[in-house]
C-alpha cells in the first residue's frame, strides 16, 4: 500500500481558497440534505424545496438580500476584531444593544423630523454597540480576562436586557400583552429604495464596506491589521499601544454590529421585539471565517448564508423541518472549511523511501 | 431563614452544580492536553438528547448516561480531528461545534419535547445521610451526584500520579518535548480532547436524566460556557473546579427559588445572574493574577514536519 504523507507546500495553493469554500459548501449541503432522511423526509424533495426557496424565485432572492444586511454588517465587525486575534464573539449582543440604543432614540424623540431622528438613532446604536464591546476590551486589558468568555456572557445578558425592556418598561400598552414596543413614528423608519422591497440599509452596508476596505487598503494601521497576526506584533509595527488597538478594534467591531441592530429594527421591524434576535451575530462569525476576513468576500458570503436561511425557512414551511436545520448547515460549513483550509498550506504526497 | 431551608438550598446547589462540574472537568482535561474546546455548550446539549433518547428507548438510565458520554466524545473527536489533524483554528472550530451541536439537538429533539424518560432518583446513603447538616446536603442525592464526588479525586490522581496523565500534561505544555521522548503528541492530544468530551457528555446526560426527567430543548442554557469559564477560574485544578461548580449551582438554585416564591424582580433580570457572575468571577480571579497557570501550549496546534 503506497503510504501518504503530509508535505508543506512551497507556496500557498493559488485559487485554493475558493476551491475549499466551494468544496465545503457542496459537502455540507450534501450531508445536510441526506440528514433529512433521518427525519423520514425525502432528501430529493428537500433539495427541490430548498432550490425553489432560494434561487428558484425572485421573492426569495429579495428576502435573502434583506437578510444579508445584518449578517454583512456584523460580519465586518467580527472580521476587524478577528484580524487582530481579538476573539469578539459578542456580535449577537452588540447587535441587540444597537437595536436598544436606536429604539431608545426613536421612543424618546418621536417628534423629530426624519432627517434628524435617523442620524440620532444611528449614533445611539453605534455608541451602544461600541460601548458594550468596550466592556470585554477593558476587562481583557486591565485584568487579562479572556474576551471569548466575556463577549459570550454579554450576549446572554444583552438578550435578557432586550427581553426586560420589551416585556417591561417599553412594552406597548395596546399590544394585548405581546412583548413589543409601540410602533416607531414614520420619522424613525428607514424606508424602502424606490418601489422595491429592499431598504436603505443597503446604502449603510455600502458605506461601511467601502469605508472598511479603504481603511485596510490606505491606512498604515489598516494595513497592519490586514497583514494580521498576533495583536502585540501589529501594535509594535503600527507604533501604537496594544491597549489602544484592542479598544479600537473592539469598539469598531461593536459599533458595526450595533449599526446592524439599528438598521434591522428600523427598516425591517419598525419596532423592538424579541424576534429581532435571529442569531445573525453567530452567522456573522461563520461568514467572516468563510470570507477569510476580507470585506468583498464577506459581502458574497453574507448573501450566500442569507440565501441558505431563506431556503431553510421554505423547508420549514413546506416540509415542517425544524428551523435548527439552518444551524446544522452553518456548523457543518464552518467545520468543513476549517478542515479544508489545511490543504492551502499542506498537500498530500507519496512517502519516499 | 431557618436551617431546613438553608440545607435544602445547599442540596439544590450541589445538584445544579453537578452537570457543570462534569463539564468543567471534561474541558479541563482537554485543555490540559493543549486542546481548547469551545464546543462544550453544543456537546452538553447533544449529550443531553442522546442520553434522554437512549434512556427513553431502552428504559435504562445508566445506558443513557453512557450514551451521553459517548455523544460528547463523538463531537469532541470531530473537534480533535479538525484541530489536531487539520490544524484548524481551535477557537473557531469550537464555536462551529457549538452551533452544530445546538442545531442537531433542536433538529432531532423537537419531536420529543414534553416526553419523560426513566432517570435517576434521589436516595439516602445509609449512615451518611443521617449526619447533621452535611447528610442532608451531600448524601440525599441521586447516584450521579455520588459519582461526581469521586470524579475530581480520580481526575487529580490520573493527571498527577500516572504516566499517561503526565504525558497528557506534557503535551499541553511542550509538545516538542513529548515527541523527543518518543511519545506521540498528536495521539495524546486527540486522547485528551476525546476523553474530555466524554466527561462533558456525562454532564449533559445529567441534565436530561437527573436534573429534569422531561425533554425540553435548550437544557444546556449556557452551562457549557460557564464550564469553559470555570476552568479558568479554577486555574486548571480539579479542587477549585468543585468549588466553582457548586458556587454556580448555588446561584442557579437561588435564582430558581426566588422565581418560585414570586418576587417582584422581573425574571429576565434574575436570569442574568449566572452570566453576570461568570464575568465577575473571572475578573476577580484574574485580578489575583493567576493567568499564568494555563497550559503553555493551550490553543496552539502542532505543525507536521516536512
Amino acid at each position: 500500500m503506497p503510504a501518504l504523507r503530509v508535505i508543506k507546500r512551497d507556496e500557498p495553493w493559488r485559487g485554493g481558497a475558493l476551491a475549499i469554500v466551494l468544496g465545503a459548501l457542496a459537502f455540507s449541503l450534501g450531508a445536510g440534505i441526506l440528514m433529512l432522511a433521518a427525519q423520514g423526509k425525502s432528501p430529493v424533495q428537500g433539495a427541490v424545496v430548498l432550490w425553489q426557496g432560494t434561487f428558484g424565485n425572485v421573492f426569495a432572492l429579495e428576502d435573502a438580500l434583506r437578510k444579508s444586511v445584518p449578517i454583512f454588517l456584523c460580519s465586518l465587525g467580527v472580521a476587524v476584531a478577528f484580524r487582530m486575534q481579538v476573539w469578539n464573539i459578542g456580535a449577537e449582543g452588540q447587535f441587540a444593544l444597537g437595536a436598544i440604543g436606536a429604539t431608545w432614540a426613536a421612543l424618546t424623540f418621536p417628534g423629530l423630523p426624519k432627517i434628524v431622528l435617523l442620524p440620532v438613532m444611528f449614533l445611539a446604536a453605534l455608541l451602544a454597540g461600541g460601548l458594550w464591546a468596550l466592556i470585554p476590551a477593558w476587562l481583557k486589558l486591565k485584568l487579562k480576562v479572556s474576551e471569548i468568555i466575556t463577549t459570550l456572557m454579554l450576549n446572554y445578558i444583552a438578550i435578557l436586557l432586550l427581553d426586560y425592556l420589551v416585556f417591561g418598561v417599553w412594552k406597548d400598552p395596546t399590544s394585548f400583552g405581546f412583548p413589543m414596543t409601540p410602533e416607531f413614528s414614520p420619522a424613525a423608519i428607514l424606508g424602502p429604495i424606490g418601489g422595491t422591497r429592499l431598504h436603505w440599509g443597503f446604502a449603510v452596508c455600502l458605506v461601511a464596506g467601502v469605508g472598511l476596505w479603504a481603511f485596510f487598503r490606505f491606512t498604515l494601521l489598516g494595513y497592519e491589521l490586514k497583514a494580521g497576526g498576533e495583536g502585540a506584533r501589529v501594535a509594535r509595527y503600527a507604533g501604537l499601544p496594544y491597549g489602544f488597538l484592542v479598544g479600537f478594534v473592539m469598539t469598531v467591531s461593536g459599533a458595526l454590529a450595533g449599526l446592524a441592530g439599528c438598521v434591522e429594527t428600523s427598516a425591517v421591524l419598525g419596532r423592538l421585539q424579541p424576534s429581532l434576535m435571529a442569531g445573525y451575530g453567530y452567522t456573522a462569525i461563520v461568514v467572516a471565517w468563510l470570507a477569510r476576513l476580507e470585506p468583498l468576500p464577506i459581502a458574497l458570503a453574507s448573501f450566500l448564508l442569507a440565501v441558505l436561511r431563506v431556503g431553510v425557512e421554505n423547508l420549514q414551511l413546506e416540509m415542517q423541518i425544524p428551523a435548527a436545520y439552518g444551524m446544522i448547515m452553518e456548523g457543518l460549513i464552518l467545520l468543513s472549511v476549517l478542515a479544508g483550509q489545511f490543504f492551502q498550506t499542506f498537500r498530500l504526497g507519496r512517502r519516499e523511501g | 431563614m431557618d436551617w431546613g431551608i438553608l440545607v435544602a438550598l445547599l442540596a439544590a446547589a450541589v445538584q445544579s452544580g453537578t452537570p457543570v462540574l462534569f463539564a468543567t472537568l471534561g474541558e479541563m482535561l482537554s485543555e490540559k492536553g493543549g486542546v481548547l474546546n469551545l464546543g462544550v455548550e453544543g456537546m452538553m446539549s447533544v449529550a443531553a438528547l442522546a442520553a434522554f433518547l437512549t434512556a427513553y428507548f431502552t428504559g435504562s438510565p445508566w445506558l443513557g448516561f453512557l450514551a451521553g458520554g459517548l455523544a460528547g466524545a463523538c463531537l469532541a473527536s470531530l473537534h480533535g480531528v479538525i484541530c489536531v489533524g487539520f490544524l484548524g483554528n481551535q477557537v473557531v472550530s469550537g464555536l462551529a461545534l457549538t452551533i452544530l451541536g445546538l442545531g442537531l439537538t433542536h433538529f432531532f429533539g423537537t419531536p420529543y419535547i414534553g416526553l419523560a424518560a426513566p432517570g435517576f432518583s434521589k436516595f439516602a446513603v445509609p449512615g451518611l445521610a443521617d449526619l447533621p447538616v452535611l447528610g442532608g446536603i451531600l448524601f440525599r442525592q441521586d447516584a450521579l451526584v455520588y459519582v461526581s464526588y469521586v470524579l475530581p479525586v480520580a481526575f487529580w490522581f490520573f493527571l498527577q500520579r500516572t504516566r499517561p496523565g503526565l504525558a497528557v500534561r506534557a503535551v499541553g505544555e511542550m509538545p516538542a518535548a513529548v515527541a523527543a521522548a518518543g511519545l506521540h503528541p498528536l495521539r495524546l492530544r486527540l486522547f485528551a480532547a476525546v476523553a474530555g468530551g466524554f466527561l462533558v457528555g456525562l454532564g449533559g446526560a445529567y441534565l436530561s436524566l437527573a436534573y429534569t426527567h422531561l425533554w425540553t430543548n435548550g437544557l444546556s442554557a449556557g452551562r457549557g460556557w460557564i464550564a469553559v469559564a470555570l476552568v479558568i477560574f479554577a486555574f486548571w485544578r480539579p479542587g477549585r473546579a468543585v468549588a466553582g461548580a457548586y458556587l454556580f449551582g448555588g446561584v442557579m438554585a437561588f435564582q430558581l427559588r426566588l422565581q418560585a416564591t414570586g418576587t417582584n424582580l422581573p425574571s429576565s433580570l434574575l436570569l442574568m445572574l449566572p452570566y453576570a457572575l461568570t464575568v465577575l468571577v473571572l475578573a476577580l480571579s484574574a485580578w489575583r493574577g493567576r493567568g499564568a497557570d494555563a497550559p503553555a501550549a493551550l490553543g496552539v496546534n502542532i505543525e507536521p514536519e516536512g
